[in-house]
């Protein structure tokens, strides 16, 4: 559903940041993106949102090439997408709810549509209690969560979450964890960008990708 | 989906309440009150130069049918003339001439009483020659009586002076058409000050606002749909402006009207009330200033959407 053929990119008229990327993420598969602070997996992340343009090769998604597609092809293929950001980008004026349900609200549907859904989710991430909450009074993890539940409520395709679990203790990654994986089963392609050796032993099946000195080397996960 | 990761899977549903789907723009930014003031500001000066500029084309016309549907013939006595005589004589000139409607000789008295005003009560009039009025109705067929009123008198009664008003009449004419003009220019260049800072306030709001626009982006949202969003912001905030402005300028208008109305009863109020008409507007006059606020409305979200579209496709 998404393969880089040579890209690099190079940020302003520095050096590449990432160059000489081959790969591709098939459907409903699992795998951790890895590397050294700085490394550049943010950088990836960005390109297989369409959030940054390749500045050599080419990256086709969802069977199209990303150099050829309008702007209204690029919002279709969002809505395919989930992402939890590094920072979270959480509206801060929106309550933690609304801001879980704002995908759904840029498809332009109705709340009383939605808000079942979007109430079952922020209970299912621990949030139950918290939705009238606006993120500047959210604890770091529950910020997290709410990005995450934010990513999740489409139920999209493909997710891409950068280091969801960055800010929580590690039994709650381990939950949160879980929770991409159930995602996974239900045949969601699951990219996580995380720095956290224990935690990805704990979930051997997965793939990893690993970048360092600007090139990805490529680990198959133990089989389940 | 079954509950794996909530701790408090048990806990009694907490519902949200009502339709809370806040803006997704924020409101109450300094940014946006400054825009309400500034519309607020324009708003009242384009009902101001609107209602003022219908004021004196009402009051042009109602003084220029008053004036036109009559004439006035001045009858100066020359000093063997016994004008009493004279005044009878014109007017019977005047009754007989075709085309002529009432006519109406003002008396000694009558003549007194108009200038008192200015003259004040102590003088006495009857040392004075003062030339005498009679106001004829020139009726439908206005220019061939006046006319033919004006070849009999020159015949029969040369005393007499006709005056239709005509030069007077286009003269006010003319003025009240250049008031008009520079009214309605003024108001161009307020709509266009107004249209210049509304695109200042939604650049200013998209640059502001760039990291929302950005995640809205990446949750999926179109342009049309963020384009949407910053409509009904400013569009919100256009409403407020010229609801300030449009009803702060009725209020002025309904002041001035009400202040002539009481004044009309004082000394000189009658003058003012004669040459100024009574500051009425009427209802369509309300009608345009509700609807110049309107527009202004209207115009704030149009603009600013279409602002914001061309901008986010640049941005691509
Ligand atoms: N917008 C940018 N402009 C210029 N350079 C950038 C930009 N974003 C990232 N970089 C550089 O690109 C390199 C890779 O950054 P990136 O954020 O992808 O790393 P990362 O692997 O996500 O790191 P971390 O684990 O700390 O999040 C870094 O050297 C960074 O300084
Ligand atoms: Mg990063």
């Amino acid at each position: 559903m998404l393969r880089f053929e040579d890209v690099a990119l190079r940020y302003g008229a520095g050096d590449e940041v990432v160059s000489d990327l081959n790969f591709s993420i098939a459907p409903q598969s699992f795998q951790f993106l890895t590397g050294p602070s700085g490394a550049g997996k943010t950088t990836l992340l960005r390109l297989m949102l369409l959030s940054l343009r390749p500045t050599r090769g080419t990256i086709h998604i969802f069977g199209q090439d990303s150099a050829t597609l309008t702007r209204d092809d690029v919002t279709a293929l969002r809505r395919r997408i989930g992402v939890v950001f590094q920072d979270f980008r959480l509206l801060d004026h929106l309550t933690t709810y609304e801001n879980v349900a704002l995908p759904l609200r840029a498809l332009g549907r109705a709340e009383s549509s939605y808000r079942a859904e979007v109430v079952e989710l922020l209970r299912w991430v621990g949030l139950g209690q918290r939705m009238d909450a606006i993120p500047p009074v959210l604890s770091g993890g529950e910020k997290q969560r709410a990005a995450i539940a934010r990513a999740l409520i489409v139920r999209p395709e493909l997710l891409l979450a950068d280091e969801p679990t960055g800010n929580v203790d590690p039994g709650l990654a381990r939950r949160l964890l879980r929770l991409f994986v159930e995602l996974h089963r239900l045949g969601t392609a699951v990219v996580i960008a995380t720095h956290d050796l224990q935690l990805m032993e704990q979930f051997g099946f997965a793939r990893r990708l690993v970048v360092g000195d600007g090139k990805l080397a490529i680990f198959e996960g133990a089989p389940e | 989906m079954t509950p794996t990761v909530a701790e408090e899977s048990s806990a009694a549903p907490i519902e949200p309440a009502g339709d809370r789907r806040m803006p997704l723009i924020p409101r109450n930014t300094i940014a946006g009150r400054a825009l309400i003031v500034v519309v607020a500001i324009m708003t009242f000066l384009a009902c101001l130069t609107a209602g003022s500029a219908l004021l004196v084309a009402q009051a042009s016309s109602a003084w220029r049918s008053d004036v036109l549907s009559d004439v006035t013939i001045l009858v100066k006595p020359g000093p063997t003339d016994d004008v009493d005589r004279l005044v009878d004589k014109v007017v019977a000139i005047a009754g007989k001439s075709a085309g002529t409607g009432n006519v109406h000789p003002y008396s000694a008295d009558d003549s007194r009483k108009l200038l008192r005003p200015w003259l004040g009560d102590r003088l006495d009039l009857s040392l004075l020659p003062v030339p005498r009025i009679i106001v004829v109705h020139a009726g439908s067929q206005g220019d061939e009586a006046v006319a033919a009123l004006r070849a009999a008198l020159a015949q029969e009664a040369p005393q007499a002076d006709l005056d239709d008003h005509r030069v007077w009449s286009s003269r006010i004419g003319v003025m009240a058409g250049a008031v008009v003009a520079l009214a309605a220019a003024l108001f161009v260049l307020v709509i266009v000050a107004m249209a210049t800072a509304i695109g200042f306030a939604t650049r200013g709001a998209v640059a502001e606002n760039r990291e929302i626009v950005e995640v809205l982006h990446f949750v999926g949202a179109s342009n049309r749909f963020v384009a949407n969003e910053f409509h009904s912001h400013f569009q919100r905030l256009g409403l407020q402006g010229a609801a300030i402005g449009g009803g702060t300028a009725i209020a002025f208008f309904v002041a001035a009207e009400t202040l002539s109305h009481w004044s009309v009863n004082s000394p000189g109020g009658a003058e003012i009330a004669a040459l100024f008409g009574a500051f009425a507007l009427g209802p369509y006059g309300y009608a345009g200033l509700i609807l110049v606020a309107a527009v202004v409305t209207l115009l704030t979200g149009l603009l600013s959407r279409t602002i914001v579209l061309r901008h986010l496709r640049v941005l691509q």
